[in-house]
């Protein structure tokens, strides 16, 4: 096997290369033979591995001719330090050029402008009880010397001052100078000292929140969530209770009227003998008129116009867009205008009332879908003489049809209703005859 | 439609004659109701919580087209104005009406310190005019504003312009008092341009302060005003009437599905001891 294949490369090598290129045909006739797919494999691995080479050597060539690059050990100095000290470092260079110029990292070394003070103006203005020169004095040379790092100041320091203590002295001094050596206060009133004071107490305070929130347990912020999931239920708790306590105003404003809340329940109830209605109010209407009411009373002027749309926002509210939508349709079907033309009280009232209606109307609509199809569930087991699955097969399918008739729109609702009227009534005659049953009931399906 | 309703205007010249009569007698009714209720007070010290004041007005623009005389910056002669519903005297309630122009014109902001509260102009484009109304002291401390969108151009583009039939866009609205104050309530329960609601029984009021100029209050009204053939007739009994009809049908709807609902039931109700045999 081996000496064959040996013997086979650079024999079949070439001729098969030759026929890849002019017949491809010949190529599936070989595949098949156990040798010959060896052999094809390992040509098949020579050829790409040469244009990739050749590919990197020109890129390599390309590189060498553009540039030449060497490091090299070279002296160097910098303009940060001030003893002339000369170090050497390894150097980029680039065609024989060394790099110029000073040092690249000497431009971080920044200062910070630390305010000095004389003997003068320290008796004039800087001396405090809790501290002495000394101590002060050390204080502005240890900022000095580190730009105001405090915490490196504050282990420096010689006496056990906390961070916030240093700091607090040095921004009052500095203060304190700076609006001592202006000519009017007025003048350094934008200064960063003189406009935002330190607050000691409140970088403790932040310090020590910001220090439990990160020793906080996994457990704690779980025990957090929960209490906050809590505190959510208990608020929406309360809300449905002043919802209640709301709906159980009128009844003892009418009892002893007290208060803009009870007056504002009492003209929701006047409104009502307005409209001539002598229907009971419900509670929700009552408490979203209330709160209406109370609202508008608190503008003290203000046009009709403005008050039914307050009025007609909180009726629908409860309603969603499409609701709202529908109940728009049906007045302009009634040829009734959107917006009174003539908004008088009377009229707006009217206006309110009907839109109530219609709501009600388009709930009445949903609830009869939703009864003819508890219906047609009910007839389906009613045939269902014996327990078994096909019977519940029918009567998942035969519960698909009425819910397609609800998805078509109020007006084809409203057909079905009216086409079903006359067979419901012929089913009520059929009552006493449970043989009869079946059959009519049969007819109405189709 | 503005020239539909000028010809609506025409036919209803005749009605505007006998139209306020029946109205003066509701009003009559009104105070003599206000006269019995007072006799029958018995509590005092009540205040004015529950009462609301109503002041009917109409707003908007008449509009003139100058014909000949019209140039391409001055197309258009128009009034802007607020005025009563039965066009009587604003000026118990308004001390001053603010117009806020566009700024195109010089001194954007006019004041009209007494009435009739209207503003005449001339122009060629059409843009929101802000009405701020300021009322007197013990009425109302906060300006109330009005926003309406001044027409110059007729909407349907049939017929030629005419110099003669001006644009009408008029708007009818309620200014409502919340709470108003005693000396507000006496001085104006007997005036015609408010509309105060009927006393309850055990409020305790000032006798009503009597009208003493009648020839100011003439002069206020717009009844006289030179444009007044052109003002809208706003008709409360014709919208109650749509209402009332409208309602009256979705009742019927509504006695219908719940007849239907109730039969459903029924036939559940028997359907299910079906079920259980």
């Amino acid at each position: 096997m081996d000496a064959k294949d040996i013997l086979g490369l650079p024999k079949n090598g070439p001729i098969m290369s030759q026929e890849k290129k002019s017949r491809p045909q010949k190529e599936s006739q070989r595949k098949p033979d156990g040798i010959s797919r060896e052999v094809y494999a390992l040509t098949g691995g020579i050829a790409p591995l040469m244009p990739s080479l050749d590919i990197n050597q020109l890129k390599r060539k390309a590189l060498s001719e553009s540039e030449k690059i060497t490091w090299q050990w070279l002296p160097f100095t910098s303009s940060a330090r001030k003893d002339n000290l000369q170090l050497y470092h390894w150097v980029r260079v680039v065609n024989g050029v060394p790099p110029t110029g000073d040092y690249s990292f000497a431009k971080f070394n920044k200062s910070v402008d630390v305010l000095e003070y004389t003997n003068d103006e320290y008796e004039k203005f800087l001396s405090d009880p809790s501290w002495t020169k000394e101590e002060t004095d050390q204080l502005f040379e240890l900022c000095k010397r580190f730009d105001l790092r405090f915490i490196i100041i504050a282990d420096r320091f010689s006496s056990n001052r906390t961070v916030e203590e240093l700091k607090d002295r040095y921004y009052s001094v500095s203060r304190a100078i700076t609006i001592a050596r202006a000519a009017s206060p007025a003048d350094v009133a934008g200064h960063p000292f003189v406009k935002e004071p330190y607050n000691v107490s409140q970088e403790i305070e932040r310090k020590r929140a910001l220090s439990m929130v990160l020793s906080q347990t996994k457990l704690q912020e779980r025990r957090d969530a929960e209490v906050l999931a809590e505190a959510k239920r208990i608020s929406v708790a309360r809300k449905s209770v002043k919802a209640a306590e709301e709906t159980e105003l009128p009844v003892v404003s009418d009892a002893g009227p007290e208060g803009a809340e009870k007056a504002a329940g009492i003209d929701g109830i006047s409104t009502s003998p307005n409209a001539q209605l002598p229907s009971g109010i419900a509670a929700p209407p009552v408490s979203e008129t209330a709160s209406t009411l109370a609202s508008l009373r608190m503008l003290r002027v203000y046009l009709r116009t403005y008050a039914l749309e307050q009025m007609v926002q909180a009726a629908s509210s409860s309603a969603g867009l499409r609701t709202i939508k529908r109940v728009e349709q049906t007045l302009q079907d009634l040829g009734v205008n959107l917006k009174p033309k003539v908004p008088t009280k009377l009229v707006c009232a009217e206006h309110l009332e009907l839109r109530k209606e219609i709501l009600t109307l388009l709930n009445l609509q949903k609830q009869l879908q939703y009864k003819e199809a508890e219906g047609s569930s009910y007839r389906e087991g009613s045939y269902s003489e014996t327990p078994g699955t096909p019977p519940k097969r029918a009567q998942q399918d035969r519960t698909f049809i009425p819910d397609s008739t609800s998805f078509g729109g109020d007006k084809v609702g409203k057909r079905d209703q009216k086409r079903k009227g006359p067979g419901r009534l012929s089913e009520v005659p059929s009552s006493p005859a449970q043989s009869k049953r079946p059959r009519k009931l049969k007819t109405s399906d189709g | 439609m503005p020239q539909s309703s000028s010809t609506k205007k025409h036919a209803q010249d005749p009605p505007d004659v006998t139209g306020p009569n029946p109205k003066s007698q509701h009003t009559k009714m009104v105070k003599s109701s206000d006269d019995s209720d007072k006799k029958f007070v018995q509590n005092s010290g009540k205040k004015l919580k529950e009462l609301e004041v109503g002041v009917p007005i109409v707003y908007g623009n008449i509009a003139f087209w100058l014909g000949k005389k019209a140039s391409e910056f001055h197309s258009h002669k128009w009034t802007v104005y607020v005025r009563g519903a039965t066009n009587e005297d604003l000026s118990v309630v308004v001390k001053r009406v603010v117009f806020q122009l566009h700024s195109s014109f010089n001194n954007p902001t006019r004041v009209v310190d007494s009435p009739p509260f209207e503003l005449s102009e001339c122009g060629w484009g059409e843009f929101e005019i802000v009405l701020t109304l300021h009322f007197r002291t013990d009425v109302c401390d906060k300006p109330l504003h009005l926003y309406h969108h001044l027409k110059l151009y007729p909407e349907d583009e049939s017929g030629p312009l005419s110099t003669k039939r001006p644009v009408v866009v008029e708007s009818y609205d309620e200014i409502v008092f919340a709470e108003p104050s005693e000396a507000f309530f006496a001085r104006v329960q007997n005036h015609s341009a408010v509309s105060v609601p009927r006393l309850l029984p055990g409020l305790n009021l000032p006798p009503p302060v009597p009208i003493e100029d009648v020839d100011r209050k003439k002069r206020g009204g717009t009844k006289d005003h030179p444009l007044s053939q052109w003002f809208t007739n706003f008709s409360e009994a014709d919208e109650l009437l749509k209402l009332t009809a409208a309602r009256q049908q979705v009742q019927g709807h509504i006695a219908r599905l719940r007849r239907q609902l109730s039969l459903i039931e029924g036939q559940h109700q028997q359907l299910k001891p079906a079920s259980d045999l």
